[in-house]
């Protein structure tokens, strides 16, 4: 054990030093992450004007609630995973990170933690400024407010397993971008980013609870804004931790199959 | 005449190179199809809420999005591949080859790139936009098909001026690329009307990164909402962002030293 900290703690120094290196593209990922959020916000609050101040439970105060605290959740739980081992595979420098006598998926946990605590004080300052224009209202619940903490981190480790998992597909083909693509629209409608859950139909709310994706976004989200009550909290940090065990095992197995196929073309 | 004849080189170019790899053309396709698909469903969970969206009917919204998937695909054809290419060789000292041809700079470096397989989302566009509009009826007369032709030509030629200043930059800086991706990314926010946005977003996005005039303007024409100042605003607009862009091009090559070459 205390060697894996003494690895992590090196391995922070070093993705630390290497992000800072690429602080232009941290802020073209930024945007990204604050625009997307931004544009449901405008769009729905839209709605709800329109249609007389609330739209299925949610005033425009509350969906710029709900929207801000889901750019923050986002920011918290994204990867990029799919992206570097696509580059990966195809070039071929995979192959010396398969030479280190330590599974890479540590390395990249210490990269994506390092990208985040980097680009924090710009969301954090970017959440203040558009709280300020937007007016979001707040029902703070005191329990949920503590619930949330351990949710959000089952999240990102669930996102995170998932997403690597997902990442490992570069092994069996070389055209992952559309794989990426599904898995990215998938994740827009079942996770609550394009609409709260609860407005949307019921199939895709079903798929979007039996998916990962739910547990992943959305239900950290609803939890914060003290939108659920204590058994579906409970229910859902189970399937949280179900959805934990069962990455893991899938993460284990694919990733087995995936080394056993790579060839290092390019290399 | 002589920019089309140009054009169609660099097309059939762009035709042959990609050729070679045309199972890239399903891919793009699929994307394509994707990208479309969640807009349209975006549209159908929103619509299932509420009859208009700021003042907005559905198929007005509808032409909007293929106006955003027309313009997007041209920016993606041909705008930022030559723009991007531009600020390579701007980096590597090959802009050297295009200065010495017989033909104006300007022009060989913003036809320089097609990306053909693009062409997916302009025809997907178009596709949309008669969709939108033979449910418009008869709404759309000559008048409105007049002011859409020209707001899209000034929303093209705004957009095209914006991405060669931009990359035009890199006569002095290194980075530009970066600057570029933030623009493309920005693009985003014009698939939906620039009115539901606060004001100062609004400015944002009509004068600092013109996607207002990109998407909204061409739509609203055809709706028949299109004022009359707000067009010729936008063709003021284009005749002056063409024109800076040009003097400010003219300055870039000047400052050009070509020293990696």
């Amino acid at each position: 054990m205390k060697e894996l900290r003494d690895i992590y703690v090196q391995q922070f120094k070093t993705s630390f030093a290497s992000m800072l290196q690429y602080r232009a593209a941290l802020v073209i990922w930024l945007i990204g992450h604050i625009l997307e959020p931004l544009i449901s916000l405008v769009v729905w609050s839209a709605v709800s004007r329109s249609s007389g101040g609330s739209v299925g439970g949610f005033s425009a105060a509350d969906f710029a609630a709900y929207f801000l605290v889901l750019m923050l959740v986002n920011h918290a739980t994204y990867t990029w995973v799919m992206f570097t081992y696509e580059y990966q595979v195809r070039q071929g420098t995979l192959s010396s990170v398969l030479l280190r006598p330590l599974h890479p998926i540590h390395s990249d946990i210490a990269d994506n933690v390092s990208s985040k605590l980097i680009t924090l004080p710009g969301v954090l300052f970017v959440a203040a400024i558009l709280m300020v224009v937007f007016r979001p209202a707040f029902h703070f619940v005191p329990w949920a407010m503590a619930a949330f903490l351990p949710a959000l981190f089952l999240a990102f480790i669930v996102r995170f397993l998932v997403e690597w998992t997902l990442a490992l597909a570069a092994f069996w083909t070389t055209r992952v971008s559309a794989v990426n693509q599904v898995y990215f629209v998938a994740a827009l409608f079942l996770s609550g980013q394009i609409a709260p859950l609860s407005l949307l139909p019921f199939p895709v709310r079903l798929a979007s609870a039996i998916l990962p994706f739910r547990w992943t976004v959305a239900f950290p989200v609803e939890l914060f804004l003290g939108r659920l009550t204590p058994v579906q909290a409970l229910t859902g940090m189970a399937a949280q931790s179900a959805w934990l065990i069962l990455s893991l095992v899938l993460l284990r197995f694919v990733w087995r199959a995936g080394v056993k196929v790579y060839s290092a073309v390019g290399a | 005449m002589r920019v089309l004849r140009l054009l169609f080189v660099f097309v059939r170019v762009g035709v042959m190179s990609e050729l070679a790899y045309r199972a890239n053309f399903f891919v793009q396709l699929f994307e394509s199809l994707l990208e479309l698909g969640t807009a349209l469903a975006g549209m159908a969970v929103i619509f299932s809420h509420t009859a208009t969206l700021g003042g907005w009917r559905p198929d007005e919204i509808l032409a909007l999005v293929g106006v955003y998937f027309l313009v997007g695909g041209a920016i993606r054809l041909l705008i930022q591949p030559s723009m991007e290419q531009l600020i390579e060789s701007v980096h590597e000292g090959t802009l050297d080859f295009t200065l010495t041809k017989p033909e104006d700079a300007q022009l060989l470096v913003s036809l320089q790139r097609v990306e053909i397989w693009k062409l997916t989302d302009i025809v997907l566009g178009f596709g949309v936009l008669a969709v939108a509009l033979a449910r418009l009826g008869t709404r759309v007369g000559v008048r409105q098909a007049t002011a859409f032709a020209a707001a899209l030509l000034a929303g093209g030629v705004i957009v095209y001026s914006f991405w060669l200043i931009l990359a035009t930059l890199s006569f002095w800086f290194i980075r530009v690329e970066n600057i570029l991706m933030i623009f493309q990314s920005m693009y985003e926010a014009g698939r939906w009307p620039v009115s539901l946005y606060p004001g100062w977003l609004r400015f944002f996005m009509t004068f600092l990164i013109p996607v207002a005039f990109a998407t909204t303007v061409p739509a609203q024409a055809l709706a028949g909402r299109l004022t009359w100042p707000t067009l010729l605003g936008a063709g003021a607009l284009a005749g002056v962002l063409f024109v800076a862009s040009r003097l400010f091009w003219r300055a870039g090559i000047r400052h050009y030293s070509g020293a990696s070459a």
